[in-house]
């Protein structure tokens, strides 16, 4: 059962050969023994999850279910949910209870899945590695010495350690993508505005889109299927026809042109990924596809840019967090001014901190013109980039990460090769563009490569199609880490 | 040495729209604290602010009223600074490109003293749109703070002008102008009270022609006689600082009504970093000239528009044109009443400016309380044209509807007011008055003119008063005359 896809267990559900009751059950058992040393999720509340259940089991009684009607999920805890402490990986929310849903969670419930927990985080979704949570590292299932990747470190986790049948993840940078590579599994980065942010705790609002994290493929386009579509809470959220993603997982990739960008296999990327990423290209020609050379002249400035853009956007989002209204406040201060200072200051960690100064420089007077609006200019330039590829290919690819998981601590004194971590995955945000990270193969420490697949805007069926093809082919997504 | 006054006005007018800015929470007044705080209000994580398009109609509407450049693209922008009643840490507000670009406004300026009235043309900078904070509430705490967010998230227009006023009558010329306007379009209820119109005001002195001069601005004024205290009070202590060898500091200030000062809340060392940047939550707001034109048929005659016809049309003065359209009720009234005597706006214009005017404020009642129609008064206007009733007459007409109610006609019947305009009947009384008083004719008719008056009070009172006046003269004169 814990190797099902979602399609086989809404069938089995469907069929009364299993109860959401039991499903859910079992999942809670497996959470029980393997969450303590996996940390992945923050949050359980079994008694809400098996009412959920009970919910969906009546719903299937009286044949009314729909594709994930029963099945149970992990949420990222940075979307809010009704009645669920919601922390976003923070002391500054611990006590959080959100009084209301998500637009992606109500889309879940909607359909009639049980949300399972709430998965652990990079503080505020700020890492690479899942290090930043106020709530514990998180164990990467494949090695308990190394990280899951970040920011959706607990839910790459959870999925990989098959601690629930799918989750949901965000992606500002790669916090979809790179922890799916470091954890073995698939995800997917909609284009911006295709899944609503309301409810989502913001990062950075011009940069941050839901998504799904799953085993395959298919599983993922089921689950867009539920969080895509217009929502009119979200001023971003673009008004378009309700699609099926699932409608060209068959198509054969006869005539696929594949970008290779040449900016993405230079100094930097390990060996070890490398060979697997070009053995899945190998085996995309076999299926039909030809490769393009393809050049991104100003990818190599994403880092830099984002770092200017993204912090800038979090420095006025994180102003909220005050101590004013909710979260956290300090016990004691003098005035006002001393309130406001000891609450960030405790409330916040690290990583917060360092990404809220920058920001608050980069906007300040003087240096605005400097930065941050030279980096806008620059965030253009990328996109163009891409506009200019897809005149020569329909996918790009290439590795989503250049390395396999690092070990826990490893990167942790060392911000900026932490960022690096990140470094093919940026632009695609920077840009708007889907981008989605497959399971390719395993690197010299048999840990899992990721491969990442970057579509045009809106191209997120064909993006499913050429995944799921590769994956008809291949069987590097269906394996689980030992011991699990 | 003389001393040129400079001032330019920040007015913040809050629209009338019945939900926020960016959510749908109500933005009625006077609600208990926080009952008008929704999600969006109090900011709690993960929630997104939507445009309340309401207020971008509005904001055009002021734009179409003063003439203005209305941006095909718009952008709202974040203002950053920490403060409790600003739930978010930061005010959506609009910087680089405001919805409403360079505009202008004529104003009428009252004589003051020895001095003309006169009008004269404002420009606009610019208007544009932003949200309100919270309250932050300092009593019956016991020590503490509380914070009311009903407010947070209300709709702004704020509206810039140039320094262009050069006194404290301009100033407050203006500032009623733009409160007429925005009162006359619909798009604020300019309740000051309740702070619905708040004003800004940017005052330097300069020599001359010379260079302008460093501004202090008083912030948050409420009322127009505040306004005026606190112009003069501001204009005085930088002329007596000047004069006195000191320099002027920019800085904000505050007036207190107890002691009729400005004093510094802030100077510019001590002013904000706002940080803005334009919302990643917000698309740019772009506006078709379809929405424009849309909005154009809407809009109603401007108070501008009326006063340059009832002088060039009616024959009406500058300063009655100016009085009637000071409220779109009052041209409203004044029209309807028109159209019983056309040819008669000045008897119009007088008794709305007048009798109208003066009971209204007597009872302390606003326009639409009126307990008079147009029609009635009309109605009694063209009794007086066409000599039914005399003025005194009318008097009584006008203070019988005013308190009984009734049409002209009816109390005119019922009070037996009608004016005997008989000459044969007139000339019988006055026969009789001359018959009955033969030594004053005789004094009369020897040269003392000042008796005149003397029979004309004997035939009005013959005639109960209801003698046509102008004829009673006549005939008196002839009769007199010998």
């Amino acid at each position: 059962m814990i190797n099902s896809s979602l399609k086989q267990l809404s069938g089995q559900l469907a069929a009364k050969k299993i109860s959401s009751v039991e499903l859910t059950q079992f999942y809670l058992d497996r959470i029980n023994k393997l969450n303590p040393e996996l940390n992945a999720y923050i949050t359980l509340n079994a008694e809400t999850s098996l009412g959920q259940a009970r919910a969906a089991d009546a719903r299937l009684a009286q044949g009314k279910g729909e594709a994930l009607t029963g099945i149970p999920f992990a949420q990222k805890d940075i979307f809010c949910a009704k009645g669920w402490r919601t922390t976003c990986g923070s002391k500054m929310l611990e006590t959080f209870v959100s009084p209301y849903d998500a637009h992606v969670i109500s889309q879940f419930n909607n359909a009639g899945a049980v949300n399972l927990g709430k998965t652990n985080m990079d503080e505020f979704a700020m890492g690479s590695s899942n290090e930043t949570s106020y709530f514990g590292k998180v164990k990467n299932p494949w090695n308990l010495k190394a990280v899951p990747g970040g920011s959706s470190g607990g839910t790459a986790a959870a999925v990989a350690a098959r601690l629930c049948a799918a989750a949901t993840g965000t992606d500002t940078g790669g916090s979809i993508r790179q922890p799916a590579a470091l954890c073995g599994i698939s995800g997917l980065k909609p284009t911006y505005g295709v899944v609503s942010r309301y409810g989502m705790i913001a990062f950075a609002s011009s940069l941050d889109q839901a998504g799904p994290m799953a085993r395959s493929a298919e599983d993922l386009a089921l689950m867009l299927n539920v969080m895509a579509g217009f929502d009119e809470r979200d001023s971003t959220s673009l008004q378009r026809d309700k699609e099926d993603y699932s409608r060209s997982l068959e198509q054969p990739l006869q005539g696929l042109r594949i970008g290779l960008p040449r900016e993405f296999f230079g100094e930097g990327l390990s060996a070890d990924v490398g060979k697997a990423v070009a053995a899945a290209i190998d085996e995309y020609k076999k299926l039909g596809a030809t490769i393009v050379d393809i050049s991104l002249p100003n990818s190599r400035l994403s880092i830099p840019v984002y770092y200017v853009l993204a912090p800038a956007e979090a420095s006025s989002n994180l102003s909220r967090f005050d101590g004013v209204r909710y979260g956290h406040r300090a016990a004691e201060y003098g005035d006002l001014a001393q309130m406001y200072e000891k609450s960030r200051s405790e409330g916040f960690g690290e990583e917060v901190k360092r990404r809220i100064m920058i920001g608050t420089y980069v906007l300040s007077h003087g240096y605005y013109d400097a930065y941050y609006l030279k980096a806008q200019k620059i965030r253009r330039l990328i996109a163009q980039d891409f506009v200019e590829a897809y005149k020569h290919c329909d996918v790009i690819m290439g590795p989503t990460s250049p390395t396999t998981a690092f070990n826990l601590g490893e990167k942790g004194d060392d911000p900026v090769q932490m960022y690096l971590s990140d470094i093919y995955t940026i632009a695609v945000n920077l840009a708007g563009l889907p981008g989605m990270s497959i399971p390719c193969g395993f690197g010299a420490n048999g840990m899992p490569v990721g491969l990442q697949i970057v579509g045009n805007y809106f191209d997120e069926a064909r993006m499913l199609n050429v995944a799921h093809q590769y994956q008809l082919a291949t069987d590097h997504h269906v394996r689980a880490p030992q011991g699990i | 040495m003389q001393w040129e006054i400079v001032i330019g006005l920040e007015i913040h007018a809050q629209l009338s729209t019945k939900t926020k800015i960016f959510s749908g929470a109500s933005t009625a007044f006077g609600a208990e604290p926080n009952t008008q705080a929704d999600a969006v209000s109090i900011a709690l994580p993960g929630v997104l602010p939507v445009l309340n398009k309401g207020a971008v109609e509005r904001a055009i509407k002021f734009g179409l009223a003063t003439g203005a450049h209305i941006a095909p693209r718009s952008v709202f922008a974040r203002k950053n600074y920490f403060y409790p009643d600003l739930p978010k840490g930061y005010q959506i507000s609009q910087m680089d490109l405001p919805v409403v670009g360079k505009g202008e406004l004529t104003i009428h300026v009252p004589a003051v003293g020895k001095e003309q009235p006169y009008e004269k043309v404002v420009r606009l900078t610019r208007a544009h749109l932003e949200e309100d904070a919270g309250k932050s509430l300092h009593e019956d705490f016991h020590g503490m703070t509380g914070i009311d967010l009903n407010r947070a998230g209300t709709p702004l227009l704020e509206i810039v002008s140039e320094p262009d006023m050069r006194s404290a009558a301009e100033a407050i010329a203006y500032a009623k102008s733009l409160h007429t306007l925005v009162r006359w379009i619909g798009i604020c209820d300019g309740n000051m009270q309740e702070g619905s119109f708040r004003c800004d005001v940017n005052v330097s002195v300069r020599r001359p022609g010379g260079e302008l001069g460093t501004r202090r601005e008083i912030k948050n004024l409420n009322s127009f006689k505040f306004m005026q205290q606190a112009i003069d009070y501001e204009v005085q202590w930088q002329i007596d600082t000047l004069e006195n060898g000191g320099k002027i500091q920019q800085a904000t200030v505050l007036f207190n009504p107890d002691t009729g000062e400005t004093r510094s809340m802030r100077s510019k060392e001590e002013a904000h970093d706002y940080r803005y940047f334009p919302d990643p939550d917000l698309l740019p707001l772009e506006i078709g000239k379809e929405w424009i034109e849309q909005l154009r048929a809407t809009m109603p005659e401007l108070p501008r528009s009326k006063q340059l016809r009832y002088v060039n049309e009616l024959g009406l003065s500058a300063y009655d044109a100016a009085t009637l359209t000071a409220s779109r009720e009052m041209a409203d009234f004044f029209e309807a009443t028109l159209q019983a005597v056309p040819k008669d706006a000045k008897a119009c214009a007088n008794w709305i400016m007048g009798e109208v005017s003066a009971q209204l404020n007597r009872d302390n009642l606003e326009m639409p309380q009126c307990p008079i129609t147009p029609q009635q008064l009309g109605g009694m206007l063209s009794r007086i044209v066409d000599g039914t009733i005399s003025n005194s007459g009318a008097k009584e007409v006008f203070r019988t509807m005013w308190s009984e109610g009734g049409a002209a006609d009816e109390i005119i019947e019922a009070k037996g007011l009608k004016q005997v305009s008989d000459a044969g009947a007139l000339e019988a009384m006055v026969d009789e008055i001359i018959a009955a008083n033969a030594d004053k004719v005789a004094e009369y008719r020897s040269g003392k003119d000042k008796l005149f008056g003397f029979f004309v009070g004997l035939a009005m009172k013959a005639s109960k008063g209801k003698a046509n006046p102008a004829q009673m003269n006549e005939i008196l004169k002839k009769k007199l005359a010998g």
